[in-house]
């Protein structure tokens, strides 16, 4: 092609083109971007945000669409570790019992589950006396406890399952060292079979988490308010139909971006190096 | 047993070993005894047996009968050979480092860090003492600057040296090395048995399964030459090296020049 490239020529001919032409889409898609949000709030209707009602309702709901993700990932991930740990070494009684479960939640629909511990659970309560004389029927007897459950026992079997395949994929040679050094088996696991099998699952369980965020609008099946809820409740209130749709993605992105950068920072504590 | 010790305290002894691998029968019976400063090698072809009889010393493989006595302690065994006392079993492995063909530096941690998990976290020794003595460790391996480095930036022979400081480490009473150099490209093969041979001078007591003939004749006070599961012929290096005595040995070493 070149007749006689001189090394300063290759460098500068090559890539130039190719990064004006993705400055020059980078630049019309924000410009797009920017059009849209114009069009979107000057032309459509968002009234309704003015008032406290919906202000104080929207934040009630990102508030609990953001703690039920919270507890439920925490509290799923701390089953999902010994769930995934039976499986990967546990003896057959252990073994079986966990992947029957694993395999038994990631069978079934969420909604069904979260709708048979409402449901089933919630109207077996109120018919066992010493549950409705007990300190913990005030609790009992709101949705949001079968709501932590479900979300609690769907995440404890997804990552049980990916928690088995990274317990697996810790190289024998890691723990053998451990062996030899002479530490005991409770020390092995907790100092180096388990940072490494949560490292290597990082990057899978950001993604898990943005799923477990996106499966939350469920809860509001059983009169949880999420934010869902209350978008909802505005589009029924105020025959907005569109506008509070917008809201609900933008929230849910927010939440989403804010995840993916925990998990990134996450990620780079440890270098890496891919080669 | 001709070891040149012999007025020294024991400090690993192995009694009529034997190791099956289902109907593999991989070790016949071999006995082996270092003394205080004695450099063991064990040597012999592939699938003789010596990484096996090395294992079965910490217990990483479990015997299947025969005696392991460390300083004197034999390790407490079911009659199907499995350790029976597990504090024990933990207590005799922290004095004995062990160096790993493939490393096993801890890839989630740094150097310095993989260097005191143990003495910290299972000894109980105090961290600045730790450090202090994890310091001095890596700056005689040559790793001064390295500390704050994760193993996977390291090249194999830099991260066989941290793995013979971590066990140094823990101030174990033998070190005992399998293959140390068989997963090293050639030109850094040199600088790890440079550091294996500054502990044979300072007279440690190890116990080394090696390829490195040249090495095993020079810094070696007994040489045991394994074949099939059993021990061919053991004696001092130049014996062993310059007048081998069984035609297997004689053909082993030549196959190996």
């Amino acid at each position: 092609m070149q007749a006689n490239p001189t090394p300063s020529q290759t460098v500068s001919a090559g890539p130039a083109p190719v990064q004006g032409f993705w400055a020059t889409r980078r630049i019309v898609l924000a410009l797009i971007a920017v059009a849209l949000v114009g069009w979107s709030v000057t032309s459509l209707n968002w009234s309704w945000l003015a008032n406290p009602k919906y202000q104080a309702l929207l934040l009630q709901g990102a508030w609990n669409t953001t703690w039920i993700l919270v507890v439920t990932m925490v509290l799923g991930m701390l089953l999902a570790i010994p769930l995934g740990l039976a499986q990967a070494a546990g003896p057959w009684w252990l073994a079986a019992p966990a992947r029957a479960f694993c395999g038994l939640i990631r069978g079934t629909p969420l909604l069904l589950q979260l709708w048979l511990l409402y449901y089933g659970l919630g109207s077996l309560f109120p018919s066992i006396p010493w549950i409705r004389e007990s300190d913990l029927w005030p609790i009992l007897r709101q949705a949001w406890p079968y709501a932590v459950l479900a979300l609690t026992l769907s995440v404890a079997g997804y990552e049980g399952e990916v928690m088995r395949g990274a317990f697996k994929g810790v190289p024998h040679g890691q723990l053998e060292a451990a062996r030899a050094m002479g530490m005991p088996r409770f020390t092995i696991f907790r100092r180096i079979w388990l940072p490494q099998a949560l490292q290597r699952v990082l990057p899978t369980l950001g993604g898990e988490t943005v799923l477990t965020l996106k499966a939350t609008p469920l809860v509001a099946t059983i009169t949880v308010v999420d934010i869902y809820a209350v978008s909802s409740r505005i589009r029924q209130d105020t025959f907005v139909v569109y506008e509070p749709l917008l809201l609900l993605a933008v929230v849910y992105m927010a939440i989403a971006g804010v995840i993916v950068l925990l998990f990134r920072w996450l990620e780079n504590r440890v270098p890496q190096r891919t080669a | 047993m001709a070891n040149g010790n012999q007025q020294s305290p024991e400090a690993i002894r192995v009694a009529d070993l034997h190791k099956s691998f289902g109907t593999h029968h991989v070790l016949k019976g071999v006995s082996l005894t270092a003394h205080e400063g004695d450099v063991v090698a064990i040597i012999g072809g592939s699938g003789s047996g010596k990484s096996t009889m090395l294992r079965c010393i910490n217990f990483l493989e479990t015997p299947s009968s025969g005696l392991i006595s460390i300083a004197g302690e034999a390790v407490a065994m079911h009659p199907d050979g499995s350790p029976s006392d597990r504090k024990q079993l933990e207590r005799i492995r922290q004095s004995l480092g062990m160096v790993f063909q493939s490393f096993n530096l801890w890839t989630h941690r740094t150097v310095l860090e993989n260097l005191i998990e143990v003495p910290v976290h299972v000894m109980k020794c105090p961290r600045d003492v730790a450090i202090d003595r994890a310091r001095k460790l890596l700056a005689r391996v040559g790793l001064a600057e390295k500390e704050d480095a994760y193993p996977a930036f390291m090249s194999g022979g830099q991260q066989q040296r941290a793995a013979i400081a971590r066990a140094l480490c823990m101030e174990p009473k033998a070190m005992l090395f399998d293959e140390p150099t068989s997963a090293l490209d050639p030109e850094l093969v040199g600088e790890v048995l440079q550091v294996i041979k500054g502990l044979a001078d300072e007279g440690r007591t190890m116990i080394l399964v090696t390829h490195e003939m040249k090495f095993a004749r020079e810094v070696a006070s007994h040489v045991i030459y394994l074949h099939n599961g059993l021990i061919e012929e053991q004696g001092p290096p130049d014996q062993l090296f310059g007048a081998p005595q069984s035609d297997r040995l004689k053909q082993f070493l030549k196959s190996v020049a």
